[in-house]
């Protein structure tokens, strides 16, 4: 008797009480739909808002098109060299002792402490008209500022962390054990990358590919600075959607919006699949 | 080299990895600091105690700051419910925190804005019920600088939850604390750290933040006008030297906050015992 009446006890203090427990779930999803299922919803319904035919007809513009292919173009030179960039760091990083190892690993952490606004105006400040290398390339007419080159480069700035972000960790943790017996047993390096250590960090490769590729396509205040908002030529996809938005072509502007958010839930989806594949592999 | 020196590619990868460093961060954003050294401390003084840039740098780090404390609250709440309770719909809910490091910050911008405009269907209601206006207010800035907080603040929080110990729980409660006690000593310490932590990273993203801010800003000179904005409005005007210094300015607090932040993890880790 006594001891049900000490696990009751017990327990009460352990658990939260029921009311405690439902209303802060109730503050919790009022919060969360809110501030991020309202918005998501929204975005559906203001490109909706006049119906399917001019929804689709603002797809089909050939400013919007311009734009989807500057963002396609952005992102498929920037995130496979920020990738190459990332397994090589780790590489380096996680499997050689050296010094300033540290110091590397911050500066390689450096953009993501940097505002978006100040990452493009580096770029106008080294290539800009007024900047160090500007007077050189106008003499040769090569264009970087207000052109693509500076939307790439803004790009690769603003995207640079993230895949060596998430192989760092994982690689210093695995060791590096199996790569060496691979190696002593007369394997070549390459081949020891290729059967040992990609299968190994295939899931946090993506998984770094994928938030890589979304801040890509989505990157804003640093494109801005640098694009010249020249419609048809330098605007991406989201200075699309704000260049429509602020000459009130609202169903131009949602409509691209609802392309990037559409980009987003499946990055979303995408993220939950790769951490479970990560978390079911370790 | 102390490794073993089986290990073939050292030279090719660390090679890469510094020049791809330098040529696409380091060398970009040491000309900021160059092209400063050409103003005279006198000039940049100036540009810096202007009116004008003195209170973008107010609203700056006053909306930023409140969202942070805002979204720390809301946050932690958010992370405790979903590591503590279990209830229909908690996958869905789990996976749509990351939304905001997902979606571009100009959709965030521009159906924020639609909300929260006067017109809009939250701000007519808080407009005409509270008597409140939210967007092109530096109180809009706030509502965009929580939706960019909230998963900075639960996805720090979330795993040092997830790995508190339940045996020190256990060890209070059977010598007589109630709940409440066990919540505010035993429980809430140790995940200080890390909401603290998760703090400073939203107030220095926020400090930072654009995308999202100037569609539901209103961009007032001296009452809705940020600090990247007013970069942007420099840069436009040709006025390098003004955009420089104000951005050098900004440069040296993020870095700041970032040792800072550093610094927190450290402490942490260390609480945790983790070190």
């Amino acid at each position: 008797m006594s001891a049900v009446i000490s696990t009751r006890v017990h327990q009460s203090t352990l658990e939260d009480a029921n009311w405690v427990r439902w209303s802060l779930i109730t503050v919790a999803l009022g919060f969360v739909i809110l501030f991020l299922c309202v918005p998501l919803v929204l975005v559906i319904i203001q490109a909706f808002s006049k119906g399917f035919g001019a929804y689709f007809s603002a797809l089909s513009q050939p400013d919007m098109q311009a734009a989807m292919r500057l963002t396609l173009l952005t992102a498929l030179i920037t995130v496979p060299l920020n990738t190459v960039f990332g397994v090589a760091a780790a590489w380096a990083i996680t499997r050689f002792e050296f010094r300033g190892k540290n110091l590397l690993i911050t500066l390689i952490d450096l953009p993501f402490s940097v505002s978006p606004v100040i990452s493009g105006l580096i770029f106008v400040l080294v290539f800009g008209a007024q900047g160090w290398f500007g007077s050189w390339f106008v003499e040769h007419d090569i264009k970087i500022i207000f052109a693509v080159p500076g939307i790439v480069l803004a790009t690769l700035f603003i995207t640079f962390p993230f895949v060596a972000r998430q192989l760092i960790p994982l690689m210093q943790e695995m060791g590096s054990e199996e790569e060496e017996a691979a190696l002593s047993l007369g394997a070549s390096g390459w081949r020891t990358f290729f059967l040992i250590t990609l299968p190994n960090i295939k899931w946090a490769l993506l998984y770094g590919v994928l938030l890589c590729n979304a801040r890509a396509m989505g990157e804003f205040g640093a494109v801005s600075v640098v694009s010249g908002h020249i419609r048809g030529m330098t605007n991406t996809l989201p200075l699309h959607v704000e260049v429509s938005y602020n000459e009130y072509d609202t169903v131009s502007a949602f409509a691209g919006a609802s392309i990037l958010a559409g980009l987003a839930i499946v990055t979303l989806i995408l993220k939950t699949l790769l951490e479970w594949k990560q978390q079911t592999n370790r | 080299m102390s490794q073993s020196r089986i290990m073939p590619g050292f030279r090719p990868t660390i090679s890469f990895t510094v020049f791809y460093l330098s040529l696409v961060v380091l060398i970009p954003l040491s000309t900021l600091v160059f092209k400063s050294f050409q103003l005279s401390f006198d000039d940049y003084l100036n540009i810096i105690t202007n009116r004008r840039v003195v209170a973008a740098f107010r609203v700056s780090f006053s909306t930023a700051l409140g969202a942070a404390i805002i979204a720390s609250f809301f946050g932690f709440i958010v992370a405790w419910v979903l590591v503590r309770y279990s209830f229909i719909g908690k996958r869905f809910f789990h996976a749509l925190i990351d939304l905001p490091f997902a979606l571009p910050t100009a959709v965030a911008g521009i159906v924020l804005a639609t909300i929260f405009q006067p017109s809009g269907f939250l701000g007519k209601f808080l407009k005409e019920n509270f008597d409140l206006q939210v967007g092109f207010k530096p109180l809009g800035i706030v509502v965009a600088l929580i939706f960019i907080s909230i998963p900075f603040v639960v996805r720090t929080v979330e795993p040092v939850l997830q790995d508190f110990d339940s045996r020190m729980e256990e060890a209070a409660s059977s010598l007589g604390a109630t709940r409440w006690q066990v919540f505010t000593k035993i429980i809430f310490p140790n995940i200080f750290p890390a909401l603290l932590t998760g703090f400073a990273l939203s107030f220095a993203r926020g400090v930072g933040e654009y995308g999202s801010v100037i569609f539901i800003a209103g961009n007032l000179p001296y009452v809705s006008e940020i600090v990247p904005l007013l970069i942007i409005t420099k840069l436009e005007q040709y006025d390098m030297a003004g955009a420089t210094a104000i951005a050098l300015t900004m440069l040296v607090i993020s870095f700041l906050l970032l040792l800072l932040i550093n610094l927190l993890q450290h402490w942490v880790r260390k609480r945790s015992g983790q070190l």
